[in-house]
Parts: C-alpha cells; sequence; structure tokens
C-alpha cells in the first residue's frame, strides 16, 4: 500500500457516523430554522454587532468590518511605552521619588552634596530595574512571538490550501486543523474528519476540564469537508461580540438563504485542541484578544509584594521621621543663624547670602530645612530597592537553576517569569490551585478490581504503602531500618523490603519499577497470563472483561513499530479500562459502524465480533454507560458500567450475590485513594429488546424540549434488573512530588482551595477529602437541560429566588460550622460555578468568604476562569492574607494575575521542615516590634559611633607627631567605625558561612579601605582633605585602629548580647533544629523528627497525610484484633505474596469475618442542606 | 516518559510532549554547587561556652589596651593657658582688639608641672569657633592654592573672592581671611629664649601637593574689611605653614592647631616665659584662646577618655561573661532539646 493510500484507508475508517452511534452527546433537533423574514431576532443592537463574511477575510481587513487580526501580546510595554510607562513604574516608589526629588534640588547651592553624587546612585539604581523590568517584558514578547509564528492551514481561493503564521489569520479566514493541534482562533465548526461533522475537543487550557468534548458542525456545512469543496463557500455569520463567556455563543450562520441558530457545541476556542480527530474545517470568527480566552485574561498588573508595600510604609515613617529631624535642625539653625552668626565675623555676616543671612533667618531655616531633607536623606537608603530587587533577581536566577524543579518528563526547568514576588512565597496563607493538569497526571492506571466478590490486585496506591511503611516501623522501631519512619514519603526506600512485624505479619513493601505497560499497574498472578480461567468464577470474569473491551466509545488505532493497538479514548479511564482488558486477553481491535471486535486469546485464541445495538453513553447526571450488544452466537446483552451508587441500585434479585463482598472491597479502595466504577450486565431476549428498541426510537426521533427527558427516562427503563459482576478501581496518579507538596503544605497550616473546571465527582476525588469529612454543598437548580432561552426567562424570574435560596444555604452552613463541638470535626465546602457566581455578588460574598474560612477545604467545580479570579480576589482581599495560585494553563491566567503570587507546582525540597514555614506567614521576622528594635539598635549604634569618635578626637593630639585631628580625619574615622560595626552586625545575624558571605562580608570591609587608599591617591582637586589621608595620618596613627576596635565592639555589644540570651534561653525554632542537626542528635534518636513532625504540623484534614493517619487507624485497629486473636492463630499462611501489610492484613481478616473496629468505616455524612429546585417547564 | 518503554504504549490520550532528548536536555540546569545551593558552609552554633568565651575574650582583649591607653595618656604633660581674659586691658576689648594701633603684647608665665621631654608641641586652642560652619567650610579654592595659573579660580570663595577692584585674592575665601594670628615669644626660666621650631607643623602630603611652592599670596588682606593675619607676599602658600594649618578645618568648635615644636628637654618646676601679641579677635563672639604646651605618647596627646572607655567596654563584657555562666549554671538549656521547639512550648508563637 502506498502511503497515500494508508492514509485514505485510515479517513474512511474514522468515517464513522458517531452521531448514530451516541445516544445524547448529539442529540440534536432538526436544524432550526429561522423565520426568513426576520432573521435577526434577538441579534441585533448592542451587544450583536459581529458579523463575518466566511472565506472573504480581505473584508474584514478594513472598515466597516475591520476587526483585529490574530496578533496577541501579553507583554507590559512596547518600544514606545517602555521609557515613560517604566520610569512612571519606577517613581511610584516613593523613595524613589524622594530622590528624584533630591538630586533635583542637588543642582541648586541648597544641596549639601555635589549633584553627581545624587544622581549618580539615582541613575544606577532606577537603571538596574529597568533593565530588569525590560528583559522580563522581552521574555514575555518572545513567548508570545512564539505562539503568534505557530502554523496553521489556510484557504487561500480557489480550495487550496496554504501553511500561514497564525498571526496572520483574519476574521473569515477558513482554516484547517489537524489532529491534537491547538485551534488558532475561535472557530466556527464546519465539517471534520468523520461524516456526520463532529470532532473532539480538549479544553484543559481553557476551563481545566480533562474529559473531551464532542462538538458538533451544522448539517447544512457538512458537506465542506475537502479542501476544494472550499472554492465557492460563502456565507455569513451574524454573532454576538467578543466576551469572555466560554459557555456561550449565540449567533446566525445564514447560508444560502437559509438561517441556521448556532450554540457553543459549533464553536471551537482558541487554545483548545483538537482530539481523536483527523482534521477539521472552521472559519474563524474572534481572532486574537477579541477570543475567548484572550478576554478571559485581565491585564497583567504590575505586582508589588507585601514586603514592598509595607516597605513603602516603613520609608513614610523614616520620612516623617527625616522630616522631623530636619524641622528641628532648621529651627537650631534660624535661631543660632539670628542670634549667633552676627557675630561671628570670621563669616562675614553682613555679606552673607539669603542662605545665612543673619537677618532673615526664618528664610535661612527653610533654605536650611531643603538641605537638611537632603542631608540626613541617607535615613532613607537609596540603594534600599535595588539590593532588594538584586536579592530576587538572583532568587529567580536561583529558582530557575534549581535541579530539583527540573521535570524530567517535559525538559522543562522551572521559570519565575517575575522576579518581584520571591519573598511573597514565604508568606502564602491560602493556596488556590487549579485542579486537574497541574496536581494530576491525568493518567489512570489499572490497578485492582473486585470480581464476584473476589478481591484482585495486589499492587499499592500511594496511600497504602505510606501507611504500610508507618506501621510497619512503629512496631519494629528498629534504628537504621529500611522503612525510615520520618518520612513518609522517603524514596530511597530499597525496592524491596521486607518487614517484619512482631506478631509475624510480614510486610514486603515492594517499590515496583515503572509499570511496564502505561495505564496498567495490575499484579495478580490469578488473573494474569490466561489464569483467570482457573479460578472457579471464570464465567464472571469473562463477562468482566468482556465489559471492559466492549463497553466504551473508543476507537483502537494500530500501532505499526510494535504492532499493538493503542486507543483513543474520551477519557483516560476508559483508555485505562482497554488496556486492561487487553492486558488480560480481551483485546479491542477494531470498530465499524456497528461492530466491536475482540480478540481473545484465552482459553482459545479466537476473534469474537460484537454488534452494537445501542449505545447510551456516560454523562455526568446518568453517572453510567451501557452498551447493548448482540454476540456472535445471536445474544443480546447489555453491559454496563457506572458509579457504584448507580449500579447498586439497579441490580435485580438475582444479581445482588456479590453485593455485599463488592461493597466491602469498593469501601476499601475508595480508603486507598482510587477511583472505582461498578460494572453489571443483563442478558435480554429477543422480544424484550425489540419492545424497548422501538420506544427508544421513538424518543429518539421525538421532537420538542422534553425529548432529552425522553430518551433518559427509556434509557433508565432498559438499564434496571442489572447483574452486578464486579468493580475496578483506577489511580488516578497525581503528578510526582505533588502529593507530598500539598500534604506539607497542609501541614505547614496553608489552606487549600480547589477551583477546578471539572465536575463535582472528579474534584472531590483528588485527594483533598477524606472519609469522614462533612461536606457542605451550595448549588443551583439544575437548569442544565432547559433550552438557551426558557433558561434566560427562568434565570430573570427567579435570580432573586435563587440568590436568596443560596444564601440561605450559606448561612445554614455557618450555623451548623460554629455548632460543631467536636473538635476534630473538618468541614469541606462545596460549590459549583452556578451558585458561586451568586455567591461572589456584592451583597453575599462575605457571607460566603466567612463560612470558607471555617472550612478545611474549599472546592469550586465547573468554575469559569473569570470566577477563579474573582474567588482568587475575594480571598486576598477578604482575608488580607498572602494567596498563591497554581495553574497550568490559559484557563488559569486570571487567577494567576490576580493572586499574590501564581506558580506551577513541581515539588519542595525533601527534608524542609514544614513547621518552620509556619514563621513565614506569621511574619515573625518582618513585623513591627522587630522593625522598632532594629531601628533602636540603629540609633544606639549612631550615638554610640558618634560620641566615642568625638570624644577621643576631642582637641588633643592624635598622633605622636603632634598633629591635631581636623574633620577629614574625623570623619574617615567615624566612617570606618561605621563600617566595621554595621559588617559584623551582618555577621552576628547570620547563621550559614559559605564564600560567598565571607567574601561579600569581609569584602566590603577591605573595599573601604582599598576606596580610601586610593581615593587618597587621586588629585588635591578631587580628593580635598581626603588625600593621602591613609597613607600619611590615619593609617600609622595607632588610635585610627584602636577607635575601630572599641567602636565596632561598643556597637554590637547589645546585639550579640541579646542574640546569645536568647538563642540561649529562649530560642526560635530554627535556632533549636539548628543545634539538633549539629549535634547529630538525630543520628542517635530516630524517631525525633518523626515524633516533632507530627507535633509540628498544623492539624490537618485534608491530603494525603489526613488519609494516611486514617489507614493508619483502620490498621492498628486490624491489629489489635488480629493480637487479641492470637490465642487461635489463623491457619491461613501468613507470608503469602502479597506485598504489603494491609493486603496481608484485610485477607486474614476478612477470610475470619472480622468486624473492622468502628471508627474505621467513617462514613460520609452529606448534609441536607443539599437543597434541590425542581423547576418545572 | 512516554519513550521509556518499548511495550505497547496505551491510551495516547495522555501522552503529552514532543521533541527529542537532546533538546530537552539542553535546558536541563547545569550542576554546579553554587547553583543548587551547596556551598560548603560554616554554621556556627552560639553556645554558651561559645557566649563566655567570647564576652571572656573580648574582656581580655579590651582591659590591657584600656590600661595601656590610659597609662598613655598619663604620660602626657600638658600646660594649657587661657590668656584672652588677661591679655586685654578695660572695658572695650573689641574695641582695641579692632584698633590696628593699639598695643596687644601681653606676658604670661608658665611653670612646668613634671619633666617634658622634647619635642614639646605649642598648640594654640580656640573655642566656640564654628571652623565646621558650611558658609566656612566651603569658602576656599584648591585649584588656586596648588596652581600659580588658577589665581583666577576663586569659585566658591564667597565673599572674599576678589578686591574692590575685581582683581582676585589669592589665597581666597574665608578660611584664609580669618588666619589665626596671635604670636608666641617663650623664654626659659632666666632669659635663655626657647625656640619654636615652625617648621613641619603640616601634613607633608599639604605642602607638596596642595600649597604650591610657586604659588605667592596676591591681595590677600587688602580689602576694607580686615579679616586675622597677613601674609608675606615674597614666600609662597608651600613655606606659609601655618596657613596650610589654619586650612585644615576643625571639626569641633572648640580645636587646638599646631603652632610650632620647642625641641628642648622641660625640667619639672622650670618657669617659662611667654610673650604673646593678643592680635586675634575672639572677643566678639566670646571665644576663648588657650596657649596649650605638650608632649605626646604613642596615642597623641592627653585624652583619658579612650582607656576609660576601654576598661569600660571590657568590664561589661566580664559582668557579662559572669552573668551568662550564672545563668546557665542555674537554668540550664539542652543543646537541641526539642521540648524547645515552639509547639511543645504550649505554642508560645501563636
Amino acid at each position: 500500500m502506498t502511503r497515500a493510500e494508508k492514509i485514505r484507508d485510515k479517513l474512511r475508517r474514522e468515517k464513522l457516523r458517531w452521531s448514530k452511534i451516541y445516544t445524547f452527546n448529539c442529540a440534536r433537533a432538526n436544524p432550526e430554522l429561522i423565520d426568513f423574514a426576520n432573521p435577526f431576532n434577538g441579534l441585533q443592537g448592542p451587544g450583536f454587532s459581529r458579523k463575518v463574511q466566511c472565506n472573504q477575510p480581505s473584508l474584514h481587513r478594513r472598515k466597516p468590518l475591520h476587526y483585529p487580526s490574530n496578533y496577541i501580546s501579553t507583554t507590559k510595554y512596547n518600544i514606545i511605552t517602555f521609557l515613560p510607562k517604566a520610569i512612571f513604574e519606577q517613581f511610584r516608589r516613593v523613595a524613589n521619588l524622594y530622590f528624584l526629588l533630591a538630586a533635583v534640588l542637588s543642582l541648586t547651592p541648597i544641596a549639601p552634596f555635589s549633584a553627581v553624587s545624587m544622581i549618580a546612585p539615582l541613575a544606577f539604581v532606577v537603571g538596574l530595574s529597568m533593565a530588569k523590568e525590560a528583559v522580563e517584558d522581552w521574555r514575555r514578547f518572545m513567548q508570545d512571538m512564539k505562539v503568534n509564528k505557530r502554523k496553521v492551514s489556510i484557504h487561500k481561493g480557489d480550495g487550496n490550501f496554504y501553511y500561514k503564521k497564525w498571526h496572520k489569520i483574519f476574521v473569515g479566514d477558513v482554516v484547517k486543523v489537524e489532529k491534537d493541534h491547538f485551534f488558532p482562533a475561535d472557530l466556527l465548526l464546519l465539517s471534520s474528519s468523520y461524516e456526520d461533522g463532529i470532532c473532539y475537543v480538549e479544553t484543559m487550557n481553557l476551563d481545566g476540564e480533562t474529559n473531551l468534548k464532542v462538538k458538533r458542525a451544522l448539517d447544512v456545512t457538512l458537506h465542506f469537508d475537502e479542501d476544494k469543496t472550499f472554492k465557492d463557500f460563502y456565507a455569513t455569520i451574524r454573532c454576538e461580540d467578543p466576551n469572555p463567556s466560554l459557555y456561550t455563543f449565540v449567533g446566525n450562520l445564514e447560508y444560502e438563504k437559509q438561517v441556521c441558530s448556532l450554540d457553543p457545541n459549533q464553536i471551537l476556542l482558541r487554545d483548545s485542541k483538537l482530539r481523536n480527530t483527523s482534521y477539521i474545517y472552521g472559519v474563524v470568527i474572534f481572532t486574537g484578544h477579541d477570543s475567548k480566552v484572550m478576554q478571559n485574561s485581565t491585564e497583567s498588573p504590575s505586582k508589588r509584594s507585601s514586603i514592598e508595600k509595607k516597605m513603602d510604609y516603613i520609608i513614610y515613617i523614616l520620612f516623617t521621621l527625616l522630616v522631623l529631624i530636619s524641622l528641628i535642625s532648621s529651627i537650631g539653625y534660624a535661631v543660632y543663624t539670628k542670634f549667633g552668626m552676627r557675630n561671628w565675623w570670621y563669616l562675614q555676616p553682613e555679606n552673607a547670602s539669603t542662605l545665612y543671612n543673619p537677618l532673615m533667618p526664618a528664610l535661612s531655616g527653610i533654605f536650611h530645612l531643603v538641605t537638611a531633607l537632603i542631608m540626613y536623606g541617607y535615613l532613607i537608603p537609596v540603594s534600599l530597592y535595588v539590593s532588594i530587587e538584586v536579592v530576587k533577581v538572583l532568587q529567580a536566577m536561583f529558582i530557575n537553576q534549581d535541579i530539583q524543579m527540573y521535570d524530567e518528563d517535559t525538559g522543562k526547568p522551572a521559570e519565575a517569569r517575575t522576579s518581584n514576588l520571591n519573598e511573597e512565597l514565604g508568606q502564602v496563607d491560602t493556596i488556590l490551585s487549579d485542579k486537574t493538569g497541574t496536581l494530576t497526571c491525568n493518567q489512570m492506571d489499572f490497578l485492582k478490581c473486585s470480581i464476584a466478590g473476589v478481591s484482585y490486585g495486589v499492587g499499592s496506591s500511594e496511600v497504602e504503602i505510606a501507611a504500610a511503611k508507618h506501621i510497619a516501623s512503629e512496631f519494629s522501631g528498629s534504628p537504621g531500618h529500611n522503612c525510615f519512619p520520618a518520612d513518609y514519603w522517603d524514596n530511597n526506600v530499597d525496592d524491596s523490603s521486607v518487614i517484619q512485624l512482631e506478631d509475624g505479619i510480614t510486610c514486603k513493601v515492594v517499590k515496583d519499577p515503572k509499570p511496564k505497560i502505561k495505564g496498567f499497574s495490575f499484579e495478580d498472578d490469578r488473573l494474569m497470563q490466561g489464569n483467570w480461567v482457573k479460578e472457579p468464577s471464570r464465567g464472571t470474569l469473562q463477562m468482566f472483561f468482556r465489559v471492559l473491551a466492549v463497553c466504551h466509545t473508543a476507537i483502537p488505532e494500530h500501532d505499526e513499530e510494535n504492532g499493538t493497538f493503542t486507543y483513543e479514548a474520551e477519557s483516560p479511564d476508559e483508555g485505562a479500562f482497554l488496556v486492561a482488558a487487553r492486558e488480560f486477553g480481551f483485546e479491542f481491535f477494531k470498530r465499524t459502524q456497528s461492530s466491536v471486535f475482540i480478540r481473545e486469546s484465552y482459553p482459545n485464541p479466537l476473534e469474537r465480533e460484537f454488534k452494537i445495538l445501542n449505545l447510551l453513553e456516560f454523562n455526568s447526571k446518568r453517572k453510567r454507560m451501557s452498551v447493548i450488544v448482540r454476540d456472535d452466537s445471536g445474544q443480546i446483552i447489555l453491559f454496563c458500567k457506572g458509579a457504584d451508587s448507580i449500579i447498586f441500585d439497579r441490580l435485580s434479585k438475582n444479581g445482588k450475590m456479590y453485593e455485599a463482598d463488592t461493597m466491602k472491597h469498593l469501601n476499601e479502595f475508595g480508603e486507598a485513594g482510587l477511583r472505582t466504577l461498578a460494572l453489571a450486565y443483563k442478558v435480554l431476549d429477543e422480544s424484550e429488546y425489540s419492545t424497548w428498541n422501538a420506544e427508544f426510537l421513538r424518543a429518539k426521533t421525538a421532537i420538542g424540549l422534553d425529548r432529552d427527558a425522553q430518551l433518559e427516562q427509556v434509557a433508565d427503563l432498559m438499564e434496571r434488573e442489572l447483574v452486578l459482576i464486579g468493580a475496578t478501581a483506577v489511580e488516578d496518579k497525581l503528578q510526582k512530588g505533588v502529593p507530598q507538596c500539598i500534604d506539607k503544605l497542609a501541614q505547614a497550616g496553608l489552606k487549600i482551595w480547589l477551583l477546578t473546571g471539572d465536575k463535582m465527582e472528579t474534584a472531590v476525588n483528588i485527594g483533598l477529602l477524606r472519609l469522614g469529612l462533612k461536606q457542605i454543598s451550595i448549588s443551583t437548580m439544575n437548569t442544565d437541560f432547559l433550552d438557551q432561552d426558557a433558561k434566560k426567562a427562568f434565570l430573570s424570574c427567579l435570580e432573586q429566588n435563587i440568590k436568596d435560596n443560596i444564601l440561605l444555604q450559606i448561612t445554614n452552613a455557618s450555623r451548623m460550622v460554629k455548632l460543631e463541638k467536636d473538635p476534630h470535626a473538618a468541614f469541606a465546602l462545596i460549590i459549583d460555578g452556578k451558585a458561586l457566581s451568586y455567591a461572589l455578588e456584592d451583597d453575599m460574598k462575605h457571607h460566603f468568604l466567612g463560612l470558607a474560612v471555617d472550612c478545611a477545604s474549599v472546592i469550586c467545580c465547573r468554575v469559569s476562569p473569570k470566577q477563579k479570579a474573582l474567588v482568587t480576589r475575594l480571598v486576598k482581599e477578604g482575608t488580607g492574607k498572602t494567596t498563591l495560585a497554581i495553574g497550568d494553563g490559559a484557563n488559569d491566567v486570571g487567577m494567576i494575575q490576580e493572586a499574590d503570587i501564581g506558580v506551577g507546582i513541581s515539588g519542595v525540597e525533601g527534608m524542609q521542615f514544614p513547621a518552620l514555614y509556619q514563621q513565614g506567614p506569621k511574619n515573625l521576622f518582618f513585623d513591627w516590634s522587630r522593625i522598632i528594635a532594629w531601628t533602636a539598635n540603629g540609633l544606639y549604634s549612631s550615638i554610640v559611633v558618634f560620641f566615642i569618635n568625638i570624644s577621643i578626637f576631642y582637641d588633643q593630639a592624635f598622633q605622636s607627631e603632634g598633629q591635631t585631628a581636623d574633620m577629614a580625619a574625623m570623619g574617615t574615622t567615624m566612617f570606618t567605625c561605621i563600617i566595621w560595626a554595621v559588617n559584623l552586625q551582618i555577621a552576628l545575624t547570620m547563621s550559614h558561612f559559605t564564600w560567598i558571605q565571607h567574601l561579600f562580608v569581609w569584602g566590603s570591609v577591605s573595599t573601604w579601605y582599598l576606596f580610601l587608599f586610593g581615593y587618597g591617591f587621586m588629585s588635591p582637586v578631587i580628593s580635598g582633605n581626603a588625600f593621602h589621608i591613609l597613607i600619611e595620618s590615619l593609617g600609622p596613627a595607632p588610635i585610627y585602629w584602636i577607635t575601630t576596635f572599641l567602636v565596632a565592639a561598643a556597637c554590637n555589644l547589645p546585639y550579640f548580647a541579646h542574640l546569645s540570651y536568647q538563642r540561649l534561653f529562649y530560642p526560635l525554632d530554627h535556632h533549636v533544629i539548628q543545634e539538633i542537626k549539629y549535634f547529630k542528635k538525630d543520628l542517635t534518636d530516630e524517631q525525633m523528627w518523626t515524633r516533632e513532625r507530627s507535633k509540628a504540623r498544623q492539624e490537618t484534614k485534608i491530603g494525603f497525610t489526613a488519609r494516611v493517619d486514617a489507614k493508619i487507624r483502620q490498621l492498628k485497629g486490624k491489629l489489635q484484633k488480629k493480637t487479641s486473636n492470637l490465642f487461635n492463630p489463623p491457619k491461613h499462611e501468613i507470608n503469602l505474596p502479597p506485598p504489603c501489610i494491609y493486603s496481608t492484613a484485610n485477607l486474614a481478616f476478612s477470610r475470619q469475618n472480622f468486624i473492622a473496629s468502628p471508627n474505621l468505616h467513617q462514613v460520609e455524612t452529606p448534609l441536607p442542606l443539599h437543597l434541590e429546585m425542581k423547576v418545572k417547564n | 516518559m512516554m519513550n521509556s518503554t518499548s511495550a505497547s504504549p496505551a491510551a495516547p490520550i495522555s501522552a503529552s510532549g514532543d521533541g527529542s532528548d537532546a533538546r530537552r536536555n539542553s535546558k536541563r540546569p547545569k550542576y554546579s554547587r553554587f547553583t543548587q545551593q551547596e556551598l560548603p558552609a560554616c554554621k556556627p552554633i552560639l553556645t554558651p561556652q561559645w557566649v563566655i568565651s567570647i564576652f571572656t575574650l573580648v574582656g581580655i582583649i579590651f582591659v590591657p589596651i584600656g590600661v595601656a591607653a590610659l597609662l598613655a595618656s598619663h604620660d602626657v604633660v600638658e600646660i594649657v593657658d587661657r590668656y584672652e581674659t588677661d591679655c586685654i586691658p578695660g572695658n572695650d576689648k573689641i574695641g582695641h582688639i579692632q584698633n590696628p594701633t593699639s598695643n596687644k603684647t601681653c606676658i604670661r608665665v608658665l611653670t612646668v608641672p613634671k619633666d617634658m621631654d622634647k619635642p614639646v608641641y605649642v598648640y594654640y586652642q580656640l573655642d566656640n569657633f564654628y571652623q565646621n560652619h558650611r558658609r566656612y567650610v566651603k569658602s576656599r579654592n584648591d585649584q588656586q592654592l596648588r596652581d600659580k595659573n588658577k589665581a583666577n579660580e576663586t569659585s566658591g570663595c564667597d565673599p572674599e573672592k576678589t578686591t574692590a577692584n575685581g582683581v582676585p585674592i589669592v589665597p581666597c575665601g574665608l578660611i584664609a581671611w580669618s588666619l589665626f594670628n596671635d604670636t608666641y615669644n617663650f623664654t626659659h626660666n632666666n632669659g635663655k629664649a626657647l625656640t619654636v621650631n615652625k617648621k613641619d607643623i603640616s601634613w607633608k602630603s599639604d605642602r607638596n601637593h596642595k600649597f604650591g611652592s610657586d604659588v605667592f599670596p596676591k591681595n590677600f588682606q587688602n580689602g576694607a574689611l580686615i579679616g586675622g593675619g597677613k601674609l608675606n607676599p615674597k614666600i609662597p602658600l608651600s613655606e606659609q605653614e601655618d596657613l596650610i594649618v589654619w586650612m585644615r578645618t576643625a571639626a569641633l568648635p572648640t580645636f587646638r592647631k599646631l603652632y610650632g615644636r620647642i625641641e628642648v628637654d622641660l625640667k619639672e618646676n622650670d618657669t617659662i616665659t611667654v610673650v604673646l601679641e593678643n592680635n586675634y579677635n575672639t572677643y566678639t563672639f566670646g571665644g576663648k584662646k588657650k596657649l596649650v604646651l605638650s608632649t605626646t605618647s604613642w596615642l597623641g596627646g592627653k585624652n583619658d577618655f579612650l582607656g576609660i572607655a576601654y576598661l569600660s567596654i571590657g568590664g561589661v563584657c566580664f559582668f557579662l561573661a559572669t552573668l551568662f555562666t550564672v545563668v546557665y549554671l542555674l537554668k540550664p538549656r539542652k543543646l537541641g532539646d526539642p521540648s524547645y521547639l515552639s509547639w511543645n512550648n504550649n505554642r508560645l508563637m501563636q
């Protein structure tokens, strides 16, 4: 076959009519034809002015239909605005403004210093900051350019398509987007590689949802499915103006005198990705900054850290102090000038200028005030900002260079986009996280299953491994053990280690090497390699595998390199199931319009065809999926998989054989942090099916608003009387390092909010919730099934009602949280996007925030990017705490920009003690008492420096040659004293000396002497009285050195005494920990870290640790039973292959029918607050 | 990683990333101890031993230095004679001092309290004289002083820039204009003149680099307003050492300036007769004038402050060392004792 033929073959294979298979997703009444006489109803007037001439982009390059090009820019500056804007930014800082004023004044004779000495440092400082801004903005520009220069295929006319850069796309262009490529702009879907014009879209970047969405083109445009057909394609779109709403779209397509209404189903948004579809054709509707995703991004603000803001306060205070000092000084000056100076003939007061005129002391005083303000300006350090800035740039550099933050998988190092906010990282109080993509790998691993009441799968989930290790270490307690207990996360454990428990239970922790097969970590010899045929319940097993292999909507793809199949599935779970089925010997290899083909390897290899009669696909309301198939023996079977609660409700009397066991296993799986689904089937006889099918077809072809309801009802009829087979458990692996990170953050007392576009179920599953957490759900009535117009009408009249209802829910919940007596009770607040939109309104948001703050974790589901940003703002402004937003895509941009800090998580450093972090948010090192104490210390030092020097160099000779000290000698000595005092002070505050610290501290001191030496060698015209000062006068004078020594010691004595006192008698946490490390106490007392850790961490009710703790409690309970039961030792062999303690224990106890201790089965207590208002049509 | 396995990769739905390994590795940060912040570090811990030894050590160093400084100060013999009140007759002090023709000669007799080994330095001390006033300090031009071609450089010299007819004054400015001009002549015991060596009383660098050997005073003290002393226009500025010393402005309103050296040993109870010309006007601003004869030690002149300060700091250090020892003995804390961690301490920090 030639390559072209292959492609054609592939295309043919892909020309599946999915719309026929799907029941719900593509359910759509016939294209609505709008009354042509009045085609623009609702699409006129403000907000609906856009008119797109399809395939005529040239019309959109000039007025009146001119729309911006697809060029995007996220930079803060451009070449022209950079200078004024950046300078403005710089002088927004109070200190810089002050120095600017001082620099201007230094050009007048009022200034006490030369103009250069004022302007040079300022220019340096401002220049450096601006250079930094410029570099950072340049990086943003380069990033934009990378996006702008992506290429996409565009119709150039005559049915020819060429590749063009994204930024050259105009409204009206017809583009062809290929598989796994991003849409360059907001498009109207015209047709796809599928015959019925559907396509799959991944909107993860947009709203964070991970499951693929199905979009479907209008029927009228379906025939434009080849390049050539666009030669004569003309149509007009009238639609809404650019707006940030991702889930709505209102518009009309006028084509060949038909007017069809458009809805979000036909709109492909920029930054979403085409999946599982070879190509699509689309017309560009919104370009560049008009696109919905760009509309969602807010102006990138210049962020100023809270320290910087606080610093402004300090500067205000210092400035007040400065004014005060200058005022006193100038009043004194005026008095002296008036009463003293007229007698000072050596000043020639009669010839004095206004600056020193004894006849006009007030005026002279005012001039002196200005002079003093400049002179004492050293109170406000000019280098303050620039040193902080340099430090921050270096920090950012370190962050970028950190190998531990380098991601091997994607080859990306950490990237600190702006260095302005590094210090805030230590002060975060609330973390707002986008769940999907950021936290999970979105990669499902088939780990366990329960079939016919038997639990299979010996692999362990992350939670289980950690709990087992902990228990084992606690029981063995021997030092130097492989399972080092200090850290649940210790990855240095050998690949396999056997832990001997005191009562003989062996725990074998296997750190399995990376699963060989992606999506499949299942291990159990009873099922693998066809061994399942030897199991007693082989019939059920076979049925289980068939459900996995048949009940899905995936398409197999032959991988020619290694001859296996990969699967294009709507959700990663399905992919994992198919891989699992393949590994069990049920390989799904072909799908046609009407059939699914399975290659069964056991007991005898053969291919089977399952004719798909109906497919009732998954949606969030149904929470189940069914296929009705006719197998090769002609039997009609319904396969169903779905949420356990749903399935259990639908079992027949005979189908409940395994219910109890399966339920137990499901609970265990759930506790282990796994995602579970129950599987069931039902055999149908021909007549039963045909009766139902007739009804189903009728419902399917029905026209009217209740069609969906009808369909659902009919489907519901079929999905009853099922026979339970078992359950699956897949692990949605969190991204490497993320659980550790979240866990540590929680232990450090940080609050974590989850803002996700995902469905509630997915969000709750993340691991932030544990069993026993009381959930508070706040939601609105479900208006999903109403169509647009009806919804609008309803909303407007019910708006107030809904709002009141939500307010009621919030206040009820708040009251309940307040009344809760149990100190360990934890609440989780779950709120969906619609309810959130009400809760965020001005009059409600504080109630909402009040409730949210009381909850251990907050989960907001199905939130739009704009809402994410709003929630972030609410938290930031409402609590006044530093917020950190974690996100990964364009959908998080708003949130990231709104938060004090925005980051993508990758993991924190290993042995960092989380408790120390608590010093950060408490702001232990930057509070006012500290600031005042340091100021007092500074005042003391300045007094010491001044008066000691004055007294020593009073009037006598300062060396044996008889010369007395002049101003230069005394000043230089003073300054030398300051240099020493300050650097010693710095050295004293440091606890960590590398060569860098030594270099800079002692380097500063030596630089001063070098400067003095060098400056002394400059021409006396420049150096003045400092000429040869070091080598001639000060250097040879012992008193100079002795004074320095004295002053340096005297200045630092109180601080050192304080430091010693504090360290010896009232140590701070980091002091003690430093000592522990220093004296290697941790080596002699292994348990200490664990012990202290558990005490140090803030009560955490969420996260991995909480789950592990629950597991540990459970295991301990079981072990207790176990020991009490040792009198009748169990008969079974304890050293079973199951590699981990819990499975050993589980097996042991389940076989003996132990009843687990009551605290293990903490049952979710959904509150009766979930009010659902039924709205009748 | 997606390329890590030869076994069949599963659903490509989760596949991500593209590009070769080479490109990836190029982005990997290079390892160095510096960039990874793993530099070897010295992490000193303030243990009680350290604290007590540091305080003791500082005390041990400071006390001897203090003793040595005090001894040096006590070795210095100093004669201070305030003369401005006795050397002026009558009530109209200002009128007398400003009258160019009045007799300003005054005789003082000093007794040497202790042996004074040569060289004995002679100082004049002024009081309430603000040589550090901004107007005064700035009123000079260093270029003019060192370069004869720059006589016209008088910027900053206001109001003593030029004479009434616009000729530049050398040296210009208020400092030079207010040059101190009292003179002292010393007689030892019974009439044997004590020569005062006025050479090399200024800094060598000043003579060689700041005051030109070819720059001569011009139009100095020629104006209507006579300030202090006059300069011999025949002698170059580099040799006008009184001016050079005067131009080194003092930091405080009370200051001494070197007048000369007596290069003879003075014995205890020797009498020294000083014939002085009380020319300089301190009466207008009520300043004192003192004549000071002093020897020097390795630390310079007589000043007990340095020694006392050293002794005090040393004493405080000893005291603190004792205090810490006592408190530590009474209330010891085991280092690295986890019970001092905040969470074991009733959550003191919260």
